[in-house]
């Protein structure tokens, strides 16, 4: 049984705490992965000399040579396609789609060969690869740089999908991904780089320096895939979110004044529904929230579970909060983010009936 | 206004159809023992000509000559026949087993059994091929893959390794040096790069051979894999089978029409030879000089292996709709069994009677493992395997919702 929380991962090993960013964090899950295993390689667009466009891959190169870490071709096809083969192999490729609006040409080797590759060969090959890949907008990014497609791949048999929300949960799944012997699609909220963003875009951004879950052991530790955590105790409403949003989701529940559990699926699939029903039995509604588009997201499967698992517990209708059914728009961005009036409004929704 | 004529798009047509032949003129052929061989340390660039022309070894008469003439004892030519023979006997049993519905579907390699077959004979224990479905031979020349093992998973039966998740065909064999079959096109070829990167990166000395048809390098698959291959210099051989007929489209409809697929290899800046794929020596030869280079951090080499699929592309197909009937008998490069068996009764090595008699060894070793395979089920029979298998190895361990729907399926 895989650990429920947060909590319960073990890092009393782990050594020393320091103040990461989650860029930091997700270079320092690299960088004790390749110490610790030689079959874990690094590459993708620019991530070689130069360290990634957000620098996430920074000094690997230098530290463990060009065969670990390397440059790949513009090519998002080819550089899963030969992660696929390389996992096929024996390693444990770590590959990085530049933003995940560009994975989409690599949509064949992700789903018709490194989700199937254990099945269709009766497990004969396996593919333990992990696809990083920034998500998210609220950057200024547009349409092509500010896609949540998360649903895109929860909709896939064999993937396992997971996106952090914070620099410690960053570490220790990324470390529990490269481990893993499925193939995981590791979704990083590029908004909470830096930062624990709460959708106030008009406000300065707290530095992760100054949070706690900014603090994070710099050596070896777990984060175990399939547990959600509960991230905010309440009692009136349960929030379902991850990534950016659970910041957001935060916000709300403090502005609005409403007691909501806020849970941090961190997992989005398989995912805890243990933790998820556990809340909603107790608090009796449910607002899910995520940046992506509305219909078809992965709010309706949310939804769809927390109906048919906690129906004869619910006071109220599930309530849904999510990106307009449009592209991501550049200019008008902040009025396409669901920010957190949007969040706070479906919060007292809930709470009317 | 414009005095120029109105625009016309161009459509590629194949020579021949139903009720009229072909003009192979299309295919360029070289004389056997004409194309020169240049020492595998070569350059891409010193390898455009043989991008362009064809190497031959076995000339009209099944004698073997030219630079590229391998060397190989006649014993394992022979061998080399017998696996061939083998292969278009194990194709033809299934088949009829396809008829009578004990396979749901088959797809032979008639006419080009020399490609797999000798290039087996040039790669060493531990390298690995990721085939299309018509590399059956890679098998077929082993000794260690019992053909009723083969068998049960084209029976989808109760002892199919494949747990009956695969069409026939599609074959897994990790301990043979054959990945799983994909079913969608050339997807492998990317693969078949990366497998040989991680040799590389890890200092090892296996090698990687990858396949791919005419029509499928088509696909944006088979330029990446070949920038790939190139850029990283990864020791893999890239084969492309142009057996002319991707389904019913013609090879021109792939980009063939007055070029070759060899010449795309140059190109990117790799080693490309353009071969008789149904002369068994040239293919040998080529596969080790492919091989050698490979071995020798020399990087990649693309081979375009010239053969003509005689059968029909699947048993769902019918090619008496698309071409003539005879193209294969007129096919210019012959039969790949044939031309071996007659270089070898000119060497004094087989013989009519031997031919005879192996032929009939193996129709009865093909029967025998029929008869065994049968004894486990067929699709017909519905000894396949138990539905709740499909539940595993979709994850290394099973999650919760999927353990909740075997639940399902069982209550």
């Amino acid at each position: 049984m895989l650990a429920r929380t947060k909590q319960a991962s073990d890092d009393a090993s782990a050594g020393e705490r320091r103040p990461m960013t989650m860029i930091q964090a997700l270079r320092s899950a690299l960088d004790v992965t390749m110490g610790r295993d030689d079959n874990v390689v690094v590459f993708g667009q620019d991530v070689g000399y130069f360290g990634g466009v957000f620098r996430v891959t920074e000094g690997l190169q230098a530290k463990y040579g060009p065969s670990r870490c390397f440059d790949a071709p513009i090519n998002e096809g080819g550089i899963v396609g030969v992660a696929v083969g390389m996992a096929a192999y024996g390693l444990r490729p770590v590959a990085e789609i530049q933003f995940a609006d560009y994975f989409y040409p690599a949509s064949d080797q992700i789903v018709s060969e490194a989700a199937r590759l254990r099945y269709r060969s009766a497990g004969d090959f396996t593919c333990p690869l992990t696809l990083r890949m920034p998500c998210g907008g609220g950057i200024y990014g547009g349409q092509t740089h500010s896609q949540s497609p998360e649903a895109l791949f929860t909709h896939v048999c064999g993937l396992r999908t997971v996106m952090p929300a914070n620099p410690y949960d960053a570490k220790g799944l990324l470390i529990s991904a490269i481990e893993c012997d499925d193939p995981v699609i590791f979704l990083e909220p590029k908004r909470l780089y830096n930062g624990p963003f709460d959708g106030h875009h008009d406000r300065p951004v707290v530095p992760w320096s100054k949070h706690e879950l900014g603090n994070v052991p710099e050596g070896y530790y777990c984060v175990p895939l399939e547990s959600a955590s509960v991230f905010r105790a309440g009692t009136q409403v349960t929030v379902l979110a991850y990534g950016t949003m659970v910041w957001v989701s935060q916000a709300a529940a403090e502005e609005s004044g409403i007691d909501a559990e806020i849970i941090d699926l961190r997992s989005l699939w398989p995912m805890d529904l243990e933790t998820v029903v556990a809340s909603v039995k107790k608090t009796g509604r449910c607002v899910i929230v995520h940046e992506a588009t509305r219909t078809s997201g992965f709010g309706a499967e949310l939804s769809a579970l927390v109906q048919e698992h906690c129906f004869w517990h619910l006071e109220s209708p599930i309530e849904r909060v999510a990106g307009w059914d449009t592209p991501y728009p550049h200019a008008t961005e902040w009025a396409y983010f669901p920010g957190p009036e949007r969040v706070a409004a479906a919060l007292m929704r809930a709470m009317e009936t | 206004m414009s005095q120029r004529p109105p625009l016309r798009l161009h459509v590629p047509e194949p020579s021949g159809r139903p009720g009229h032949e072909t003009d192979f003129s299309y295919l360029h052929l070289s004389e056997a023992g004409a194309v020169r061989r240049p020492p595998v340390d070569t350059s891409h660039f010193d390898t455009q000509d043989l991008a362009y022309d064809l190497i031959r070894v076995l000339d009209a008469e099944g004698n073997a000559v030219g630079p590229w003439v391998p060397e190989v004892s006649p014993d394992q030519l022979c061998r080399g026949l017998r696996a061939m023979m083998k292969t278009r006997i194990f194709d033809a049993r299934m088949l009829v087993a396809q008829r009578q519905k004990k396979i749901s579907f088959y797809m032979q390699c008639l006419g080009e059994e020399a490609i797999a077959v000798a290039q087996a004979q040039a790669l060493e224990p531990g390298d690995m091929c990721f085939p299309t479905y018509r590399q059956q031979g890679l098998l077929l020349a082993r000794d260690d893959i019992p053909l009723a093992e083969l068998m049960c998973q084209l029976m989808s039966n109760e002892r199919d390794p494949l747990k009956g998740r695969q069409l026939p065909v599609m074959y897994s064999y990790k301990r043979a040096g054959f990945f799983t079959i994909s079913g969608n096109l050339a997807t492998q070829f990317i693969q078949a790069v990366g497998w040989a990167m991680a040799s590389a990166i890890k200092g090892d000395t296996r090698i990687a051979s990858g396949w791919i048809g005419d029509g499928a390098t088509a696909e944006a698959d088979f330029h990446t894999a070949l920038t790939f291959a190139h850029v990283y210099r990864a020791p893999v051989i890239l084969n492309v089978v142009n057996n002319q007929w991707a389904i019913s489209t013609f090879q021109a409809i792939a980009g063939g029409e007055s070029t070759t697929f060899a010449a795309r290899g140059v190109g990117c800046g790799i080693a490309s030879l353009r071969v008789d794929g149904n002369d068994f020596l040239a293919v040998l030869a080529a596969s080790r000089w492919a091989a050698e280079r490979a071995r020798s951090n020399l990087g990649p080499t693309l081979v375009e292996w010239v053969t003509y699929r005689a059968g029909a592309h699947s048993t769902s197909d019918d090619p008496s709709k698309y071409r003539p009937a005879d193209d294969w008998q007129r096919f210019p490069l012959g039969d790949p069994v044939l031309r071996l068996k007659q270089h070898l009764v000119n060497l004094g090595a087989w013989s009519e009677d031997e031919h005879r008699q192996a032929q009939a060894e193996l129709e009865a070793e093909v029967a025998e493992a029929q008869k065994e395979a049968e004894s486990h089920g067929t699709l017909l029979d519905g000894h396949i395997p138990d539905p709740a298998t499909m539940f595993q190895d979709v994850y290394a361990e099973m999650p919760a919702h999927l353990r909740e729907q075997l639940r399902q399926l069982e209550a």
